[in-house]
């Protein structure tokens, strides 16, 4: 096969075989290859967990952090560089549960970064804890007599927000998430991309063809620059819903409203500092 | 009865046998299984508490804070990165005076991620104000949980229970595991001194102006001086009802020692052996336990090692800018005392690296063969990079 410009060679990669975070990886390389994304302009950021292994498969910049704490990364990376094109990554656990305080706050900040959280309904890394998203009822040796907390809704909480871009995928179908993943990476504003993805050694319960029996796709004719049929769809359909539930592209970025790109787009690494600027300034202020 | 477990096993029974009201934790590797079996317990109905699932660390204490408030027995267990999530409650709990225990599984922290033992997260927060014991094996950690209830009920401060990730976590051992009608004769009900009551309504956790901020700092200085005075107290009983002891410190051949090593956790084991085998050949070598860390035993650490010759302290952890903590203390312990022995610090097994026989008898070599310390903290096994 054809190395790619993302592909790594012969590595050893840390997951079971059968799990769907190889599907990702799959998509995501390919869907960043299709866009034309230059390796060295890519970063991804990620936390901890079997998802937020994920970069360490891609051949690009790669910013690795504490459980939970990869969207602030990625943002700040962002807001350092716009130039680069930035991806934080990372599981239910640690986007939704010990990060999911930036989690929603990214969302009002609305940086243009593109968040991909594997959402295999359970603490894989630890060994099979409950995690956000679990559904109620899931046991586990943590949760002996199951789950009893309503599942985290990223997709409406997201849409409630009036998040610029929400699409959920299915790691079981490549070209389809692959799709999408290209949608969020070329989109504007912060995009969550959260795609389903079987865990064969801990979730028993949402399997492969759990997954295929309980999503069905938007139908092409669902419009997704309507916030309440999103959030409806999000909250109300029988299926988990796959593909695009909502795209508002009118949000500024958080990097535009940085003063320091009011006037040039120029990253701050680049630039010179004008001493007789800073001291005229200074000097400006001085009251005696 | 005498049962085969591991060590994470040993914690989760002393809290069945505490019979703890509340418990709330969040996963990190390698407390896990702590947690596990607590979860087992309160779902076959053997341990009548409530296990709140939270979303991170920082919630857990929290949680705890708000049930130990309404008088609860409450407990808790982490982990390297997820102690140090805690760090803000961790004040939290000894300022509002609330006798939570915590499992702190020792484990080193990131970047450079590693799961194994390292014991700098926990001496990180030895200024929380939380009491720290640190244990050496099975039965220890399942001695300590239930002293530390006693202990940390008495003085109305929080109590730490320290073991070694992996090496004490996950080794089993045949540890005896008491009666719940014996462990109920040593740790009664738990009878706060204060709590959120309806019937008679408090405030919790206001304001405090600089007139009275101080005096209530002083008070949770004055309540450690009293752990440290009760501690042995609450050992005499132990010991009545299990025939067991630890001591603040434990001292095996001090007396006549030239050299004493100083260690804690898992190391001790291993260097009991060494000891053993150098006495047999007719070095003066002595060993002391450091268990009780805060408040720091500053007597009896200092009787114990005031007449060697040297002292050789081996440090699983370290300060940046300062060298091993443990190290530090014995020094700040020592230094009034005229004409005190020289401390040799050795810095041994961080990120988990196995601390052998072979590693603490070159440790007794070098500081036997040494008129002085090489240096502040001597690092044992560096390899070239
Ligand atoms: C502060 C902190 N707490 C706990 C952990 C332990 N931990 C590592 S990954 C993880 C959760 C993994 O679940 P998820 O994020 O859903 O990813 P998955 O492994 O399922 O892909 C936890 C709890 C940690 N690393 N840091
Ligand atoms: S434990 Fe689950 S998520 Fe982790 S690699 Fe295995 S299948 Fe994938």
């Amino acid at each position: 096969m054809k190395k790619g410009p993302f592909d790594m060679g012969q590595i050893d990669i840390a997951w079971c075989p059968g799990c769907g975070n190889f599907g990702i990886l799959t998509a995501l390389k390919g869907a960043l290859t299709e866009l034309g994304v230059r390796p060295e302009k890519l970063v991804i950021a990620s936390g901890i967990g079997q998802a937020a292994k994920t970069p360490h498969y891609v051949r690009t910049n790669v910013f690795n952090g504490l459980h939970g704490r990869a969207v602030p990364a990625a943002t700040a990376i962002k807001a350092a560089n716009p130039g680069l094109t930035v991806i934080a990554e990372g599981g239910d656990g640690d986007m939704y549960g010990e990060g999911g305080n930036h989690f929603i706050h990214a969302i009002r900040r609305n940086p243009d970064i593109t968040v991909i959280v594997h959402n295999n309904m359970v603490y894989a890394l630890t060994k099979g804890q409950a995690s956000p998203t679990s559904s109620i009822g899931f046991k586990t040796p943590v949760q002996v007599r199951g789950v009893t907390e309503e599942p985290f809704n990223a997709i409406a909480v997201s849409v409630a927000l009036n998040a610029s871009f929400v699409a959920r995928a299915f790691a079981g179908d490549h070209d389809q998430t692959k799709d999408i993943i290209k949608k969020a990476v070329s989109h504007r504003g912060f995009a969550l991309v959260e795609i389903l993805q079987p865990c064969v050694s801990f979730n028993k319960v949402n399997t492969y063809q759990w997954f295929k029996e309980n999503t069905a796709y938007h139908e092409a004719s669902y419009d997704p620059s309507d916030r309440f049929a999103a959030f409806k769809r999000a909250t109300e359909a029988e299926k988990m819903l796959l593909g695009i539930f909502y795209v508002n592209p009118d949000k500024p970025c958080f990097e535009d409203t940085l003063p320091p790109y009011y006037k040039e787009t120029t990253p701050l690494f680049k630039r010179r500092i004008d001493g007789e600027k800073l001291f005229g300034l200074i000097d400006s202020r001085r009251r005696v | 009865m005498k049962r085969v477990v591991e060590g994470s096993q040993a914690v989760a029974e002393a809290v069945r046998l505490a019979r703890v009201g509340v418990i709330s934790a969040y996963p990190i590797t390698p407390q896990t299984h702590i947690v596990e079996f607590l979860s087992e317990y309160c779902a076959n109905g053997s341990l009548k508490a409530r296990f709140m699932r939270v979303e991170s660390e920082h919630s857990a204490l929290a949680a705890l804070i708000g049930t130990a408030s309404t008088g609860v027995r409450a407990f808790t267990a982490t982990s390297g990165q997820g102690l140090a999530l805690m760090h803000e409650l961790l004040h939290w709990t000894s300022g509002a005076r609330l006798p939570i225990v915590m499992a702190e599984v020792n484990r080193a922290l990131a970047p450079g991620w590693n799961i194994w033992v390292d014991q700098t997260d926990s001496l990180a927060q030895r200024d929380t104000g939380w009491i720290q014991l640190y244990c050496e094996n099975g039965q220890e950690v399942l001695d300590t949980v239930l002293q530390a209830y006693r202990l940390g009920e008495l003085v109305n401060l929080p109590v730490m229970v320290v073991l070694d990730a992996f090496f004490l976590s996950h080794t089993y051992e045949p540890v005896d595991v008491p009666e719940q009608e014996t462990v109920d004769s040593f740790l009664p009900p738990y009878e706060p001194k204060f709590q959120l009551d309806p019937k008679d309504p408090c405030a919790f956790g206001s304001l405090v102006t600089p007139n009275i901020y101080m005096e209530m700092r002083h008070s949770i200085a004055q309540a450690m001086d009293d752990a440290l005075r009760c501690f042995p107290y609450i050992e005499d009983e132990f010991e009545k009802i299990f025939d067991r002891r630890y001591g603040t410190v434990e001292a095996l051949y001090c007396d006549d020692a030239d050299i004493i090593l100083v260690t804690t956790g898992t190391i001790t084991s291993t260097s009991r052996q060494v000891v053993n085998e150098l006495r047999a050949e007719g070095e003066k070598v002595g060993l002391m336990k450091l268990k009780l860390f805060r408040p720091f035993p500053v007597h009896h650490v200092r009787s114990v090692l005031i007449s060697a010759k040297k002292i050789a302290v081996i440090d699983r952890n370290f300060s940046f800018g300062a060298g091993g903590i443990f190290a530090q203390e014995i020094r700040a312990a020592l230094c009034n005392e005229p004409g005190h022995p020289p401390v040799y610090g050795y810095i041994a097994g961080i990120g988990g690296r196995d601390v052998t026989t072979d590693v603490i008898g070159e440790i007794y070599r070098r500081t036997k063969n040494s008129e002085a310390p090489e240096a502040e903290s001597i690092w044992m096994g560096l390899q070239e990079v």
